[in-house]
């Protein structure tokens, strides 16, 4: 790390030592104004309200020596939480408070305060409530068995990230295009039209809070500004006070304001809902870039100015901790991390390299800060130079997992492929993990993830699942009589497409429950199409609106059926009979078996075609699957294959496997191949990555584990940016790295206290390793370590 | 050209992703046999121009489907675990073929040119990116000479560059045609006293010193091609500074050198002695020192010549 200046370090410190805690104001806040209120106001107006009272009403905070300034809770990570949606029980809190992970303090009394004041009021009301008593039975049971999870149980669809349009444009004059919007709604022959007025009048109030909001941070500065005996704080208190006076009623004047207009509008989304994933800036650099420009040729701005209030912006996302689930799920640990995203690199609108002075400033904070979040991805497009590459490398093989690279022109041939233009393709990038949107133009929204192997293990016994015994699947066939591997995978595809058509048919049901109990109107004020359709984000409101189902497991499935087809239908070297006793024993008095499988197989990533092209198949099925199907908005539905920590719960709810993996250990995470299956290095690997068309996707994930004496040296820096270009030009879509020894890991697992700051990639986003727990601190270990040949 | 099926080496180990035999990204094939047998050898497996067993123990579970399939009898147990009498064993390798962890190994596999050639081209994007290749190691490659110049010719012909690590103990004709193909010789210097030589790698040095100056003379007449001095350091052995010395003056003679190597010795390859059943004579000798490595490179340095520590 390098020297950060005395501000920096004490903010960073403050930062990093918070506690999460759990700021039960908004849910006291909110309560109240719907007991107040309710049936008053149609639903979209409702919310703006609701929101616009939080905009009034909420604790405002100003930090010692802050320049960016603005918090979800009432100090640095307090995390609201959201009743209206779900709502934590006390036993819930008592949970977080104490679990010994990822655990989020609850303040005195505060729990006794919620268990009187919004617990009862919500009981029923919630959108999860109206969900679960809606739920069909042959969809819980797949869901209870770990075929699929479901996102919007927990949170509202989020996962989005913005353009340049908040930095060129201020809400008063959206608030004048809102107002045009109603003027010209066609009451004669739009249906709608009552319906469309409710939601940009919504979206008007919902831009009025936001200024609002803003406005209470510039008098507040103003009154420390007048109490303050430092000059230069006061200066610094009276310029934040002009900043937010003017931003975001009006388009920013320069870096300073342009940073604060993106964290207001960060913090009315995450006021407003709990969206998956928070929100994202998206290009970052490109936005920036011009006021960097202005500002340094003016002499009002210096790189060391910038880089200061980078740094603030940057504590400030960190300071925003994951809303934590509630419910069971409670009980396990989670992340902190909630994934926003900042996209360096790719290319602007028209086409040219996005690079800029402000790309490295970036990548330098991210360095030297080493916080959880934000995450940071670099997006290499066959117009990046190399020098940037090369500077990204040298990050990320500090071992932090940060950056993780993309390729921006997959990425841009994905939202082809999807019917977007070429200009709003390139506009878009990634979030989340690592999927693929339209930035600032699209609702792109995760759906959950599908658990592949599960649906082998299901078509393996005919629809039972192994470990409860309970018919939840369809009935595909007793798989001994199964004459051919042909036999055995048309039977596969049959159970795949029975678990994702239940699943899509309830995912519909729960997309329409948002669109008419929790529209999210500032957030549709924020996102092109919807002030011009007059409908919500949640209502199909975007220019583009897309449905994700992210596959998990592809390694594990496909090595599984090509132990079937290779030792079962081919060769014969092993029974189905004796297989499924092995797989139903968990390998147990079968080791001899287990090895000749594991050793013996051709196995995903390893550039071999006839476990290739079994992948190939699969991946095809899922397409089949999946793509196209039919949402309430359209044929939008595409494949994700993404896992995120969910190959860790899946691999919870699995069998032992056919091609040696013991019960309940992890799947395969991504696009991954098995860990300790890739045998022939990191160029195998890749090789057999890009024979996955995964230009079809809406994104892959891709884990490299390096021991850091692979990568020493400019010759190794060198090799690890060709790997990355070469896997690029062969169609790749994302690759991520951890570079750290076993050893290393062990140690922190010993002493984590020593170790707080480690931060290593767990999926689409990096993690301190002492915050995992035990599961994913040995996946990661796991991984198989690409050694120095 | 077509590839022929007939042409057929044996090969003990194939890696792809190899940094460090030249440059960029590289599939390094090695073939199988060598004339020299270097104390420090990190792959002793490759020695032998015939299958050898090894034995790795840290895989093998104790099945007993090796001594149900030995018809020897090598294979017995008792109460620490499998015993082989290697006595036996007359090499049918049946053992090897039905161990379900690959715990046996002949580290002998034979390969067709075609086959070779396509392993070689799966890796074309990386070698296009990296300006790598494909590297012949060994084993010494020129053990089996007629496979490894029709391999070097027929990627030639496809436009892979190819590099030759050698002892360079070798028929010099060999050595020579293969400079009409390779675009790089990585040639291995051990010590300079004849004596010295012969002890520690059983083969005096004079045949290796002067196809050395011959390939010299060939590549630079070609106009294209170089050749990079690979020196392993073994404290005791050959880091004195007159042994250093009289390497680098070697060294500086070459009108196509483009680099030197130091290698520091590692003892990564000992278990791999215990496996084969064999002793491993570099026991109590310990990698170098970063200042002894630092010190090496001076001697190079002071030639005129930027030596540089790894391959």
């Amino acid at each position: 790390m390098r020297e950060l200046n005395e501000r920096t370090a004490r903010l960073r410190k403050e930062s990093f030592e918070a506690e999460p805690s759990i700021s039960i104001e908004r849910a006291l806040l909110t309560t109240e104004f719907y007991k107040e209120n309710e049936g008053k106001y149609s639903v979209p107006v409702m919310r703006a309200l609701n929101f616009k009272n939080l905009c009034e009403k909420k604790t405002i905070y100003i930090g010692p020596g802050e320049l960016i300034v603005g918090e979800r809770g009432e100090f640095p990570k307090a995390v609201s939480t959201f009743p209206e949606l779900n709502c934590h029980t006390a036993e819930d809190f008592e949970i977080l408070d104490t679990r010994p992970m990822t655990h989020y303090r609850v303040k005195a009394g505060d729990r006794e305060l919620y268990s009187e004041k919004v617990i009862p009021y919500w009981k029923g009301r919630t959108v999860r409530d109206k969900i679960f008593s809606n739920i069909p039975e042959e969809w819980m049971d797949l869901y209870q068995a770990g075929c699929f999870t479901e996102f919007m149980e927990q949170r509202a669809p989020g996962h989005t990230a913005l353009d340049g349009a908040i930095y060129e444009e201020g809400l008063l004059e959206k608030k004048k295009k809102i107002a045009t919007a109603i003027e010209n709604l066609d009451w004669m022959n739009d249906p709608f039209a009552a319906e469309k007025r409710e939601e940009l009048r919504a979206m008007d109030i919902a831009c009025d809070a936001s200024i609002l909001f803003a406005k209470r941070h510039a008098d507040l500065a103003e009154e420390m500004a007048e109490a303050e005996k430092d000059e230069v704080r006061r200066g610094e208190l009276l310029k934040i006070a002009d900043v937010c006076r003017h931003v975001p009623a009006h388009a920013p004047r320069d870096f300073h304001e342009a940073l604060q207009t993106y964290w207001f509008t960060h913090l009315g989304t995450i006021t407003e809902l709990n969206g998956w994933d928070a929100m994202s800036p998206g290009h970052l650099d490109i936005h920036l870039a011009p006021f960097y420009e202005k500002g340094t040729e003016e002499g009002t701005l210096t790189a060391e100015k910038a880089k200061e209030l980078l740094s603030c912006f940057w504590i400030k996302v960190n300071n925003t901790p994951a809303p934590p689930k509630v419910g069971v799920t409670a009980a396990e640990s989670g992340t902190y991390n909630d994934f926003t995203q900042i996209n360096l690199g790719g290319v602007k609108a028209d086409g040219s390299d996005g690079v800029s002075d402000v790309s490295y400033l970036i990548l330098d904070v991210l360095d030297e800060l080493q916080l959880l979040q934000p995450q940071v991805s670099v997006h290499i497009s066959s117009k990046t130079p190399d020098r940037f590459l090369r500077h990204a490398c040298r990050v990320m093989r500090r071992g932090s997992g940060y950056p993780s690279a993309f390729s921006s022109d997959a990425v841009i041939m994905e939202q082809l492929g999807m019917g977007k233009t070429i200009e709003d393709a390139r506009t878009g990038g990634t979030s989340g993990c690592i999927e693929t949107g339209s930035f600032g133009k699209e609702a792109y929204i995760l759906h959950g993830y599908l658990n592949v192997p599960k649906i082998l293990e299901l078509t393996l016994n005919n629809g039972v699942d192994p470990l409860t015994g309970k018919k939840i699947g369809k009935t595909t066939g007793d798989p001994e009589l199964f004459k051919s591997f042909s036999d055995l995978y048309q039977a596969f595809e049959e159970q795949l497409a029975y678990v994702v058509d239940t699943k899509i048919k309830t995912d519909n049901f729960i997309q329409r429950m948002f669109a008419r109990y929790a529209p999210a109107p500032y957030l549709s004020a924020n996102i092109a199409g919807c002030i011009e359709s007059g409908k919500d984000y949640y209502d199909g409101g975007p220019r583009y609106n897309t449905d994700y189902i992210q596959c998990c497991g592809i390694g594990t499935t496909t090595d599984s059926l090509s132990v079937l087809k290779k030792h079962v239908f081919e060769e014969g070297a092993v029974s189905m009979k004796d297989l499924r006793n092995a797989l139903k024993d968990d390998w147990e008095g079968h080791e001899e078996l287990r090895q000749f499988l594991w050793n013996r197989t051709p196995f995903f990533g390893n550039d071999d075609d006839y476990a290739d092209s079994i992948m190939q198949k699969v991946y095809g099925s899922l397409i089949d699957a999946i793509d196209g199907k039919n949402s309430p908005k359209g044929p939008t539905y595409h494949v994700n294959m993404l896992s995120t920590t969910c190959h860790i719960y899946f691999g919870k709810k699995l069998g032992a496997t056919p091609n040696g993996r013991f019960a309940f250990t992890p799947e395969s995470d991504g696009t991954s191949p098995s860990h300790g299956a890739d045998r022939n290095g990191p160029t195998a690997v890749v090789k057999s990555l890009s024979k996955m068309d995964q230009l079809k996707s809406g994104g892959t994930l891709l884990n490299q584990r390096f021991l850091p004496s692979v990568l020493a040296g400019e010759g190794g820096l060198e090799k690890m940016a060709q790997l990355i270009r070469t896997y690029f030009t062969l169609g790749g879509h994302h690759i991520q790295f951890n570079v750290v020894d076993t050893e290393t890991l062990r140690k922190a697992q010993k002493n984590p206290d020593d170790y707080r700051g480690l931060l290593v990639r767990v999926a689409g986003y990096s993690d301190y390793f002492v915050d995992l727990d035990e599961h994913h601190q040995e996946e990661i270990i796991a991984r198989t370590a690409q050694e120095n040949f | 050209m077509e590839l022929s099926k007939n042409t057929e080496g044996v090969l003990f180990d194939i890696k792809r992703y190899s940094v460090h035999d030249g440059p960029g990204i590289r599939t390094t094939f090695f073939l199988k046999g060598c004339p020299l047998s270097c104390w420090w050898c990190h792959n002793p497996e490759g020695i032998s121009p015939v299958p050898v067993l090894s034995w790795h123990r840290n895989r093998c579970i104790g099945c007993g489907r090796c001594i149900a399939v030995c018809p020897e009898g090598a294979w017995s147990e008792s109460d620490g675990g499998m015993v082989r009498d290697a006595s036996l064993c007359r090499g049918c390798r049946i053992c090897e073929e039905r161990c379900p962890t690959l715990a046996i190994d002949f580290a002998d596999r034979k390969i067709t040119l075609r086959e070779l050639v396509k392993e070689a081209e799966k890796d074309i994007p990386f070698y296009d990116k990296s300006g790598g290749g494909v590297t012949f190691s060994g084993g010494e490659p020129f053990m089996q000479p007629e496979f490894l110049l029709s391999c070097l010719r027929a990627l030639k012909e496809r436009e892979i560059s190819a590099a030759v690590d050698t002892s360079g103990c070798a028929p010099l004709d060999y050595l020579l045609e293969a400079a009409e193909y390779a675009d790089l010789f990585l040639f291995d210097l051990k010590l300079a006293d004849p004596r010295e030589h012969k002890k520690y790698t059983g083969v005096s040095n004079g045949l290796i010193l002067s196809n050395l100056v011959r390939l010299d003379e060939k590549i630079a007449s070609l106009g294209r091609g170089g050749i990079n001095i690979r020196i392993p350091l073994i404290p005791g052995i050959n880091d004195s500074e007159e042994t250093l010395k009289r390497l680098a003056g070697i060294a500086a003679e070459l009108a196509t050198l483009t680099g030197v190597n130091i290698l520091p010795y590692h003892s990564i390859g000992k278990g791999k002695y215990r496996d084969l059943g064999r002793e491993y004579k570099m026991e109590g000798i310990l990698p170098p020192t970063e200042q002894e490595v630092e010190r090496a490179l001076a001697v190079f340095a002071s030639r005129g010549i930027k030596a540089v520590k790894g391959g």
